[in-house]
This record gives C-alpha cells, sequence and structure tokens, in this order.
C-alpha cells in the first residue's frame, strides 16, 4: 500500500492566485475549514505577473460609466457567446470587489479628488481599468495573500494536485505531492474549488509561466467535468519578439492606453486601414482624436490601437506576413512619440509603466521613452475552460467548483483585458460561498485506499522506467508546443488541425514512457513528466474544439472559413470524456438572454 | 499632426534600435561553461555544464538548456521569467540576483559562471532554498486595519501624493534577496528574531499606509528586533526593484521608534544618521 498523508477539509481550494486566495477567504468567512493548495510558493501565482488593471465600473474617472454598459462592452467583446449571467454578475459586482480590496490595505494609483483612478484598454468604452502603474496583478495577489493568512486557512505551498478523487458521482478530494520531498497528501474534502488558471504552456510562444499546463481542466475533464469553449485561446498582440530567449513574454496593452501606436517597416499607422464594423462608431477616425482620447477627452473616440485583442493581433500578423514587419518579425509599438504631446513625456512613461521600462531596458536594452519597442502576438489566456453554473460555479460534476482562468463563460469568444482580474474576485468570491453551502450540507468523505494506490502508482511510473533508452519529459513538453504553435495557433485551417490530432496521439504514446533520473526531492524533471498529461489532454480539447467551430470568432481564426457564420452563433462547443476514454465533442444551445439584458445591448449598440 | 512623418521617424528609430538591440545581445552563439551547485542539506558540490549560448540570453535560460539537456533533475524555482514575481533569486557570481534578469552579456565569459542558491536560507536542494521563515515571521506583524471610510458609500480618499511612499515598499516582489544579504539573517542565523529588511519594508508600507490605524513601534522594537540592523545598506544594494530599503523604509521606522520609546541607542542612531549617513557602509 502506498505511503501517504492525510488532511480534511470541508473546502479544498486546489490554486493561490487571485481566484483561489479569494475563493478561500470567502469560504473561511463562512465558517468553514479551508485548505489552499498551490504548485508554487504562495504570492507567486500567475496573478502576480498581471500589469494594465482590473476592469469595474466604479466610474470615478467617467461619471457616464455603469455596471450596464460594462455588460454591454463585454458581451460584444465575446462576441455573444458568453454566459449572460456571469457577465451580468460581473459587471454588477467588480466595483464592490475593487473597493473591498481597498479595505484589505491595496494602494491603487489616485484621482485628483483621491479617489481610485481608472486607465483606458482595449473594448472598454470608458476608462475603467483601477490600477498601479503596470504592476496591478502584484497589488491584488499580494493584498489577498497578506489577507488570507490571517483567516482560518491552512496553506499547503509548493504541492500539486495530480488526480481528483471520487466518491460515487461526486468528487470529495484530491490526491497531490508535496515538490519538496516527494511525498504524497491525500485531502478529502466536502467541496472542491479549482483555481489553477490557464493552458499557455501548450504553445511555444506564450506570456505564461511553467504552472500553465492546464492542470485544473485537465483534473476536471477525468473527474467527469465538461469544458466549453476551449478553442478559444487569446493571442495577446504584443508580446516581446526579441532577444529570441524573451520572445513571448507580455507587453501590457497599457502602453496603447497610455498612447502607445503602432507602426509597420513602413512607417505607416496600420490599425487605421482595418476598422471592424460594429466597433467603427466607437473608433476615432483620425490620430488626433485617438490621442485625445488617450488623454482623458470624453467627446473622442479611442485610436484603433485599442480595439479588440484578436483584432489588433491579426492585423500584426497580416503586417508581418506581408513583408511590412520590423526587423525581429513583429511591428513596432512606440510610446516615446508622446514626446511630442506633453513636455515631461520621460518622467510620465516611467511614472506610468515602470516594469515595462525595466523589461526593456534590462532585457533588450531599448530606452522606451525614447525608442520604439519591437512586439509580436503571443499566446496569452485561455477564454474557455470548466463548464460552470453562472449562479454557483458549481461544474458539472457535484461538489466541484471552478473560478478564475481555468473556468469558462465570461469571456466567450474572446476576453477584454482587465475582465480577467476582476473575474477572479467575482468569481473567486462566489465559488468559495456556493463551496461552503455545499459543504455544510455534504460532510467530507475520505477516499478508498485502492484509488490512491492506482495514482501513487501511476505518478511513480516515470522512475521506475529505465531512462537510458527512453527520453526525459522536456524534449517531449518541446515539439508539443512547437506542434501547437504550428498547427492550432492563431491561424488555423482544416489540415493542419487533422494533422495536429495525429501528431498528439503520437506524443502521447511518447509521453508513456518517459522516464525521469534522479529520486522524488524537488526534480524538475518528475514534475514535467507528470505535467506532460495534462497539457496532452488540453491540446487534445482545443484541437477538437477548434476544428468543430467551422468559421472565424474572436479569438478562433479558420483560414478556411474567415467570416463569422450566424449559424454558430447560438451554441458552445462542449467536450466530455465519454465511458470509454474517448473525448466527445457536442454543440450546447445558449440559453435565451434576459429581456432586461437585451435592451441593455441594444441602447449601448 | 504630420503624422505619418511621425510614424516614418518612428520605424526609422525601430530598426536602429532593433540593430542595436541585434549587437549588444551579441548574436553569435557560443559555448559556456556554468558552474552550478548541486546537492541537498546534507551535502552538496559544484559541477561544472557547458552549455551552447547566444543572443540575449538571461543566466535562467541557461539553467534551463542545462535541465533540458543533461541535468533533469537539477532543482531551481522559476514562474514569470519577467522579474515579476521573486522565484528565481540565487548567487550568480558570488552576487545575489535575479537569475531571469541576469543578461550573460553582462557576466564575464573569460571564467565559468557560478550559480549558487541563496545562502542564508536552508538549502532544499540544488538552487532551491527553504523561504518559509519569510512566510512565519510576515504572521507576527500585525495586519492592516483600516480608518472608518471617509464617504458614505464605504470609501476613503487618498491623494496620490500620500500614496507615493506606500506603493515603492509594495513594489516589493519577495524574492528575499534582501533577506539574503543582511549580515544579522545570513551570517548570526538570527532568522526567529530579526524579521529582517523584507519585512521591515513590509512594516513600513503598513506604519506609513494613510489609512492604517495600528501602531508597530513596540512590537518593531520588541518582537521584529528592528536594533539589530545597523544600516549597512547591504539590502538596498541588491533590491531588483529599486526600493531605497533603509533609507526609505528602516530609517524612517527607527525613527519612529525611538520617538515613541525614548530608547537611548536609537536616539544615538539617529543623530549618527543625520550626520553622516554614509559613513554606516559595510
Ligand atoms: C503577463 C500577464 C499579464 C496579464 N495582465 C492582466 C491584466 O492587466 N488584467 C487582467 O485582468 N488580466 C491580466 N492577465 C490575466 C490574468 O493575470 C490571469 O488570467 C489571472 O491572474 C489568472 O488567475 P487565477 O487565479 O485564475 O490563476 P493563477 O493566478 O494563475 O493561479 C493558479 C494557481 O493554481 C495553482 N495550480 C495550478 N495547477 C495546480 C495543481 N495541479 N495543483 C495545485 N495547484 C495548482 C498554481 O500554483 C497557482 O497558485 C495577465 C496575464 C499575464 C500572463
Ligand atoms: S541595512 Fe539593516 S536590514 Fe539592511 S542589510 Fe544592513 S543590517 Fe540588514
Ligand atoms: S525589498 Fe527588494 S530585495 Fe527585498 S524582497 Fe522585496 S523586492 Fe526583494
Ligand atoms: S522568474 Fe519571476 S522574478 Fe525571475
Amino acid at each position: 500500500m502506498a505511503e501517504y498523508e492525510t488532511h480534511s477539509y470541508d473546502v479544498l481550494v486546489i490554486g493561490a492566485g487571485g481566484a483561489g486566495l479569494r475563493a478561500a477567504i470567502e469560504a473561511a468567512n463562512a465558517g468553514v475549514t479551508v485548505g489552499l493548495v498551490c504548485k508554487s510558493l504562495l504570492g507567486k501565482a500567475h496573478t502576480v505577473m498581471a500589469e494594465g488593471g482590473v476592469a469595474a465600473a466604479l466610474a470615478n474617472t467617467d461619471e457616464r460609466d455603469s455596471w450596464q454598459t460594462h455588460f454591454a462592452d463585454t458581451m460584444r467583446g465575446g462576441q455573444y457567446l458568453s454566459n449572460w449571467r456571469m457577465v451580468e454578475h460581473h459587471a454588477r459586482e467588480a466595483p464592490a470587489r475593487v473597493r473591498e480590496l481597498e479595505a484589505w490595505g491595496a494602494v491603487f494609483d489616485r484621482t485628483p479628488d483621491g479617489r481610485i483612478l481608472q486607465r483606458n484598454f482595449g473594448g472598454h468604452k470608458y476608462p475603467r481599468l483601477a490600477h498601479v502603474g503596470d504592476r496591478t496583478g502584484l497589488e491584488i495577489i499580494r493584498t489577498l495573500q497578506d489577507h488570507v493568512i490571517f483567516q482560518q486557512v491552512e496553506v499547503n505551498m509548493e504541492c500539486t494536485v495530480v488526480s481528483l478523487l471520487r466518491d460515487g458521482d461526486r468528487v470529495t478530494g484530491a490526491l497531490a505531492y508535496d515538490r519538496e520531498r516527494g511525498r504524497f497528501k491525500m485531502y478529502s474534502a466536502g467541496a472542491v474549488v479549482l483555481a489553477t488558471g490557464g493552458t499557455g504552456r501548450a504553445y511555444r510562444i506564450t506570456s505564461n509561466s511553467w504552472e500553465y499546463t492546464g492542470d485544473g481542466q485537465s483534473l476536471a475533464y477525468n473527474a467527469g467535468a465538461a469544458l466549453q469553449d476551449m478553442e478559444f485561446v487569446q493571442f495577446h498582440p504584443t508580446g516581446m519578439v526579441w532577444p529570441p530567449s524573451v520572445r513571448g513574454i507580455l507587453v501590457t496593452e497599457g502602453v496603447r492606453g497610455e498612447g502607445g501606436i503602432l507602426v509597420n517597416n513602413q512607417g505607416h499607422r496600420f490599425m487605421f486601414d482595418d476598422i471592424p464594423e460594429n466597433y467603427r462608431s466607437q473608433t476615432a477616425d483620425n490620430e488626433e482624436e485617438g490621442w485625445r482620447y488617450t488623454q482623458g477627452d470624453k467627446n473622442s473616440r479611442r485610436p484603433p490601437e485599442l480595439l479588440t485583442r484578436d483584432h489588433v493581433a491579426r492585423c500584426i500578423m497580416r503586417e508581418v506576413r506581408e513583408g511590412r514587419g520590423s526587423p525581429h518579425g513583429g511591428v513596432f509599438l512606440d510610446i516615446s512619440w508622446i514626446s511630442s504631446k506633453l513636455p515631461d513625456a520621460e518622467a510620465h512613461i516611467k511614472r506610468k509603466l515602470p516594469s515595462m521600462y525595466h523589461q526593456f531596458k534590462q532585457l533588450a536594452d531599448i530606452d522606451i521613452t525614447k525608442e520604439p519597442m519591437e512586439v509580436g502576438p503571443t499566446t496569452h489566456y485561455a477564454m474557455g475552460g470548466i463548464r460552470v453554473d453562472g449562479d454557483t460555479q458549481m461544474t458539472t460534476v457535484s461538489g466541484l467548483f471552478a473560478a478564475g482562468e481555468c473556468a469558462a463563460g465570461l469571456h466567450g469568444a474572446n476576453r477584454l483585458g482587465g475582465n480577467s482580474l476582476s473575474d477572479l474576485l467575482v468569481f473567486g468570491k462566489r465559488a468559495g460561498e456556493h463551496a461552503a453551502i455545499f459543504a455544510k450540507q455534504n460532510p467530507a468523505v475520505a477516499a478508498k485506499p485502492e484509488a490512491v494506490d492506482a495514482i501513487v502508482n501511476y505518478a511513480l511510473e516515470p522512475f521506475g522506467r529505465n531512462s537510458d533508452n527512453t527520453e526525459g519529459p522536456y524534449q517531449i513538453q518541446h515539439d508539443l508546443q512547437g506542434m501547437m504553435q504550428d498547427n492550432v495557433g492563431i491561424v488555423r485551417r482544416e489540415a493542419e488541425m487533422q494533422h495536429a490530432l495525429e501528431a498528439l496521439a503520437g506524443l502521447r504514446e511518447r509521453a508513456a514512457s518517459v522516464a525521469v533520473p534522479g529520486n522524488r526531492e524537488f526534480n524538475p524533471g518528475w514534475h514535467t513528466a507528470l505535467d506532460l498529461a495534462n497539457l496532452l489532454t488540453i491540446s487534445e480539447a482545443i484541437t477538437r474544439s477548434a476544428l468543430e467551430r467551422k468559421e472565424s470568432r474572436g479569438g478562433h481564426f479558420r483560414d478556411d472559413y474567415p467570416a463569422k457564420d450566424e449559424a454558430f452563433a447560438h451554441f458552445n462547443i462542449v467536450v466530455s470524456r465519454g465511458t470509454n476514454g474517448e473525448m466527445n465533442v457536442s454543440r450546447v444551445p445558449l440559453p435565451e438572454i434576459r429581456e432586461d439584458l437585451k435592451q441593455i445591448i441594444e441602447e449601448e449598440k | 499632426m504630420a503624422s505619418e512623418t511621425l510614424a516614418r521617424d518612428v520605424a526609422g528609430s525601430g530598426a536602429r534600435a532593433a540593430a542595436r538591440s541585434n549587437q549588444s545581445a551579441g548574436s553569435t552563439a557560443r559555448s559556456l561553461t556554468f558552474r552550478i551547485w548541486r546537492g541537498d542539506a546534507a551535502a552538496g558540490h559544484f559541477e561544472d555544464y557547458h552549455t551552447q549560448v547566444s543572443d540575449g540570453m538571461v543566466v535562467l535560460d541557461a539553467v534551463h538548456q542545462i535541465q533540458s539537456e543533461s541535468a533533469n533533475d537539477l532543482a531551481v524555482r522559476w514562474n514569470c521569467k519577467a522579474g515579476k514575481c521573486g522565484s528565481c533569486s540565487a548567487e550568480i557570481n558570488g552576487m545575489p540576483r535575479l537569475m531571469c534578469m541576469t543578461r550573460l552579456n553582462q557576466l564575464d565569459h573569460e571564467k565559468p559562471i557560478t550559480v549558487e542558491p541563496m545562502r542564508a536560507f536552508p538549502l532544499m536542494r540544488d538552487l532551491v532554498t527553504d523561504v518559509s521563515s519569510n512566510f512565519r515571521q510576515k504572521k507576527n506583524i500585525r495586519p492592516f486595519t483600516p480608518r472608518p471610510p471617509d464617504a458614505p458609500d464605504g470609501t476613503w480618499r487618498m491623494a496620490q501624493t500620500d500614496v507615493d511612499r506606500v506603493q515603492e515598499f509594495r513594489k516589493c516582489i519577495e524574492c528575499f534577496l534582501c533577506q539574503d544579504v543582511c549580515h544579522v539573517l545570513r551570517d548570526h542565523h538570527l532568522h526567529d528574531e530579526f524579521v529582517g529588511p523584507r519585512l521591515l519594508v513590509h512594516a513600513a508600507q503598513l506604519e506609513m499606509h494613510p489609512l492604517d490605524v495600528i501602531d508597530r513601534t513596540g512590537d518593531l522594537k520588541d518582537k521584529h528586533n528592528i536594533g539589530y540592523c545597523n544600516i549597512t545598506k547591504c539590502c538596498t544594494k541588491v533590491c531588483p526593484e529599486n526600493i531605497t530599503i533603509t533609507d526609505n523604509a528602516i530609517i524612517p521606522l527607527k525613527e519612529r521608534v525611538a520617538d515613541k520609546h525614548y530608547d537611548p541607542l536609537h536616539m544615538l542612531l539617529k543623530l549618527f544618521h543625520h550626520k553622516d549617513p554614509g559613513s554606516a557602509e559595510s
């Protein structure tokens, strides 16, 4: 029999980014016992990297803003595939969630009259993003972290969940190993909240860290839960492209929000060339108006650089493909030009975009206050994920909840910048609240020893294989990332994706015989080997969903079906595990939108 | 605005910057030797690895490359690879730094580049140390406690000029490099008595927060032993976020403690500081 520690909580939260921390705080407030596990140290989750801001209709910077406008903006950005109930909760509750952070010690940048300052971001009609320079995520995660340690929450850092545990149809816990010693831990729980973040490591060029291997999505899928919208991967238009070792690192949209412009190698500001019909009335038609908008002029419309991310990314791809790219295969993003507009531009840029200044200075030897940056698209965010109920965040499996990037529904076909940090807070709280309610009615159940044994044996398999004649995990991961980048990337085609499915089968075979040297103590080779299974599952889900959606919409662009197709406007693509372990793909109709919400969308058009 | 002229300038200046960036990155591939610490709490040694490096790589890239080529089980922490999360702290050629923000072209290539774990913390394995004392100590500092809201809607008013100071402290990414160089922790191992520079920055952030109402000076003096700090400023020098730890956080805290608690030693230190802030450097 396998050796493992056992722990029992009412609510087990997996993941300590914004969503997991907020869920844990809420569950603890409800008076239940809470355990929190995460792969890294506390405060290092992806949320720490978020830069530009958190979206909430506080109406501090522009009093015309309201939850209704935020609602309409989010629905339009998501190309009307979002779960409207979630979009409503999000728009209504985000302001309170942001203010609450201030009560817990967060210090956002201020308006002249001392309130929380808000900035412009793509797809948001009014300046809506509360921010702290370009390190908003750090502010949020640190505030939540410093708050959670004084709640009744037991934190298990550097501990990775390898499988959920079930009792009948209900999820009742998880099995994990601690990274330091490789010891196994069995957590039993009344309810489990997944808050494990995204899937960006399935691609070679990405702004995401090693943690983003789609664990939560894969754990949920294996436990029987449905995933939805997996075809919608957000490629952020502006990642670093040079030098090669930093390729993919994010350049915040805040640069464009502060007045940054995109220019091709012929010195043409190409974003004015192609403005989508449904945004035309909101977009500036000359540069002067665009500039005034970034400086807070309420009568001006936004510059085309602030159109939605999917569109900007494709415009950049077009410039590069047609030979108008920058020397290293991107385009130019310039903020230094504002010195012709503002007297103290250099100090202004350093104050508003300190970490961008730092990042380019140190990693590329570029001074962004004086010269343009080179940028190009990078894999950034998963709109799709675990399918949840719009009120409770419960997945399609009883006792299992999901919130944050690993859940789907809020963002539809495309996420607006700033809507993720608010997503974490709003739905982290809701998940914590409803998990606590569920746990009060459903006590924790210890898993059967045979079930635990089977998982432990599986997890230890890579050590049993002889590492002399099989490959290590890194090469397989690398090949998978390259394959997905080439075949299921920004521009997709039927034949390439069919090829991807075959390639995935081959990679799966290789992964099944992967071997790792060394022992169980802090062994990244072993950790990478175990992550492979998750990466393969979500890569297959992305590919199959992308094949099924034979149109182009939001983050999903098909070269063979380049137009949006009304026939695909009324359902989500859902994948789930069949009885023989095969992946089933289905089309699930969107529920009819409530009349009053429909009206809001009409009015805000 | 003569906009197309401006945009043309952008393209020209962009091309020049890209070319310069090329040059400074050093685009020729070459093999370098990395001398990396391997081992656990019981025993360890330096091991040499050769790997091909190129174009603007940082130390973390080289470590990852070695990990995937020849040392699959090499233990190292990282997350963001952009200087934002504070996970990848190590000592590179003896200097405490973030591996992801240290470009190879800043280092001497004639000798092997040494990479070792932070020495002020107990070793777990290879480049990974046990930094849990920092998390434990934070719980001993009393949490943020705001005054009642200023407005009926439950919000507060704070001027930007009043929050600039705490925003500097809140930039901290908890890399613990400052803790690594502080002699009180590194040489005297007083992790349980002295909270160290990182947590003094944290305390300063709370004490100087315009909304916070708690007085932590008594704790700072008696529990957190701020008096152990003798203002050598080593912490400030290594902070990757350029937080002026000593001058902006620790000294003002010491002054508050002295003002509230009339500690003669602190009064002296204060006097001393005002006379010659530089003379205490070690
Ligand atoms: C560079 C960058 C900039 C961004 N900027 C913005 C922005 O300005 N505004 C905005 O709204 N959004 C932004 N985003 C998106 C946003 O930051 C993320 O979507 C969000 O932080 C995700 O939060 P989360 O709580 O869902 O997950 P995360 O913060 O990623 O946390 C995931 C947690 O799950 C844990 N975990 C994962 N797998 C396991 C497992 N198997 N076992 C145990 N624990 C596990 C991890 O250790 C981690 O603690 C940005 C993203 C990036 C990459
Ligand atoms: S100034 Fe104080 S806290 Fe900083 S390194 Fe020196 S003794 Fe330590
Ligand atoms: S104060 Fe600076 S050196 Fe110390 S932990 Fe924070 S960021 Fe790191
Ligand atoms: S990896 Fe995040 S600071 Fe280096």
